[in-house]
């Protein structure tokens, strides 16, 4: 174990030696054990850190909220003024418009993405429809959330208008409505990709046994695939429920951003990230920006949730 | 389960494999719409002038994005430099000790830091580098940046080494290699398309975040690379100029779209190509 660091390499420089000769240099021709202490360290330093990220950011934000917290308690939850100018702050219309927006969302989504997930899993596993179509989904999840949130401002937005129009509402094309429709356009292949996976991999047994009795497809996809997938797909909308209701730039830029309770499925309205990126940089007073923080919090503990419950949703199928 | 004709059921079974592919088909009709109004509109605008000239004041003519190509650039580099490294390692800890309690809490940190909205890590990196530093900063930016790349290098990094096989180690190892060694020259050697993977992942995952820079890099409309001054970024520009009212700057934003488009799925192509060519096989 006698070998330094120099005379192993024999001198020659080579930039993937960097790291080993910087530690090289603190180890001082010892046996190593200088070095191995030293990687060890920092591998349990890495890991600390990303543990500690987690728990920063939980302590961080219920120190930024506390003022708020104090001041409105739990009636945070159930107000409906949200009023800068006299300082009274309640969440009510985020939350509900943070509700119905994603749920509406998952409501149009799921159709279409179990249609794909049973096109690229079970229908169509190979050949060119399928290649397209996963590149396709694949190209969807790549799209960053503002461009969406553009392409909706200047496409999505005269289309519901039209339709406001044709059904007698107020024409404001901005709205929840519109948001969910992008929302559901931007979900889809999340839990496309997990429902596709789990689809795939129903044992073939099962369906040659469906089949043999006689079953035809679609027997077989209602009797043996869905029934064996279904906490896989749980957990995809699941999933895909939890970036719905994270969801920023897009739903800011259509949802019409009124800081009231939504009256109908189209009325403006806002959601709990929304009306953070929309005022947090302009909340003058501690409690303004500490109820702003707030709403950061119920989100991120809302969202942490979700993902847990989809994972173990993910975890529970693999195991059986 | 009540006998029905067989004629039946087979027009059922092609109503319903007419009803999955027309959804199928259905659901990618926004995403061709999407390209090709980009493709559209952002053509029209994009030239080398627009490319390397400063954006100009409403109602002049011209301008372009080079201070949001070069802001992007630099938030990246700066978000790398802090999340690949830490990630790496991070993830070779939870491999290496998958098992002990700070694995199973790194682990589940990872999955939840993959799940915090996007505004919520702007809140963070604002109260933790921009309220302690009283200014707006590109090194905000990267920070917030940083801590959504993390997560995905640390999976990435950690699913990668589950693949490598233990006899691999042990070989080193017998011969008398330190176990340092053994992971930096040997592991960390056979796992780098996979851990690459990952880094072009998470670059493509932060190349196009617009909430956890608003309230950090903020947007800057002149050239800056000073990492303490505010920066514009090309998603903070989207953001800015498609919520104006001047069609002029919607022409502007159609062109940083394309080039913001092509960058991200430019970098998942080259993910696709890095995976399919250095495929880890043992």
């Amino acid at each position: 174990m006698g070998t330094s660091a120099e005379q192993y390499e024999g001198g020659r420089f080579r930039i993937a030696d960097l790291p080993f000769r910087l530690l090289g240099k603190l180890g001082a021709g010892d046996d190593g054990a200088m070095q191995e202490r030293l990687f060890r360290l920092t591998l349990l330093l890495a890991a600390i850190v990303v543990v500690g990220v987690v728990a920063a950011t939980l302590v961080t934000l219920l120190i930024g909220s506390s003022a708020s917290l104090k001041a409105f308690g739990f009636s945070f939850l159930t107000g409906t003024t949200w009023d800068p100018v006299s300082g009274v702050f309640g969440s009510l219309p985020f939350l509900v418009g943070t509700l119905v927006s994603s749920l509406l969302a998952l409501l149009i989504c799921i159709p279409f993405s179990l249609a794909i997930s049973l096109f690229l899993g079970e229908l169509f596993r190979q050949g060119p429809a399928s290649t397209i179509l996963k590149s396709a989904v694949e190209l969807l999840a790549g799209i960053p959330s503002v461009i969406y949130g553009f392409w909706a401002l200047l496409a999505l937005v005269p289309i519901v208008r039209q339709l406001q129009i044709w059904l007698g509402v107020p024409p404001y094309g901005v709205g929840l409505f519109t948001a969910s429709l992008i929302l559901a356009v931007m979900i889809v292949p999340y839990s496309a990709s997990i429902g596709r996976e789990v689809i795939a991999l129903t044992p073939a047994e099962l369906k040659e046994a469906a089949y043999s009795l006689g079953a035809t497809r679609f027997d077989v996809v209602r009797r043996v695939v869905l029934p064996y997938a279904r906490s896989g797909i749980t957990a995809g909308i699941l999933l895909a429920w939890g970036r719905a209701l994270g969801e920023t730039m897009a739903v800011t830029m259509v949802i019409g951003n009124a800081n009231v309770l939504p009256s109908g499925l189209f009325s403006p309205s806002n959601t709990m990230a929304s009306v953070i990126a929309n005022e947090f940089t302009e909340a003058t007073g501690s409690l303004y920006l500490s109820s702003l923080i707030e709403i950061g919090l119920l989100l991120f503990l809302v969202t942490a949730v979700v993902n847990v419950i989809g994972k173990f949703f993910i975890r529970r199928w693999q195991t059986t | 389960m009540r006998e029905r004709s067989i004629h039946l059921r087979n027009l059922q079974n092609q109503a319903f494999v007419v009803c999955v592919v027309l959804l199928s088909v259905l659901s990618i009709i926004p995403l061709a719409f999407i390209l090709y109004q980009i493709l559209h509109n952002g053509i029209a605008s994009l030239n080398w002038e627009f490319l390397v000239s400063l954006p100009r004041p409403v109602g002049e003519e011209g301008g372009g994005i080079a201070n949001a190509i070069v802001g992007t650039g630099l938030l990246i580099f700066l978000a790398s430099l802090l999340a690949i490294p830490m990630g790496i390692a991070a993830g070779v800890y939870f491999s290496e000790n998958s098992g002990s309690r700070l694995s199973y809490w790194g682990e589940l940190s990872v999955e939840i830091l993959q799940a915090v909205p996007s505004i919520v890590i702007g809140i963070i990196a604002y109260e933790w580098v921009v309220k302690p530093l009283h200014s707006f900063s590109a090194f905000s930016g990267g920070v917030a940046l940083a801590i959504m790349m993390l997560p995905v290098i640390a999976r990435t990094t950690q699913e990668t080494l589950k693949l490598i096989p233990y006899s691999l180690k042990e070989a080193a190892l017998a011969l008398g290699v330190p176990y340092w060694r053994t992971l930096l020259k040997v592991v960390l050697p056979s796992a780098l398309s996979g851990i690459l993977t990952g880094i072009l992942l998470g670059i493509a995952r932060i190349a196009g975040e617009t909430a956890p820079l608003l309230f950090t890099a903020f947007g800057n409309p002149f050239m800056n690379w000073n990492v303490a001054r505010p920066i514009e970024s090309l998603p903070l520009l989207i953001f800015n100029y498609a919520t104006s009212p001047y069609p002029q700057w919607h022409t502007i934003a159609w062109g940083a779209s394309l080039v913001l488009v092509i960058l991200v799925l430019g970098l998942n192509l080259i993910t696709r190509i890095v995976t399919a060519r250095w495929k880890i096989q043992f």
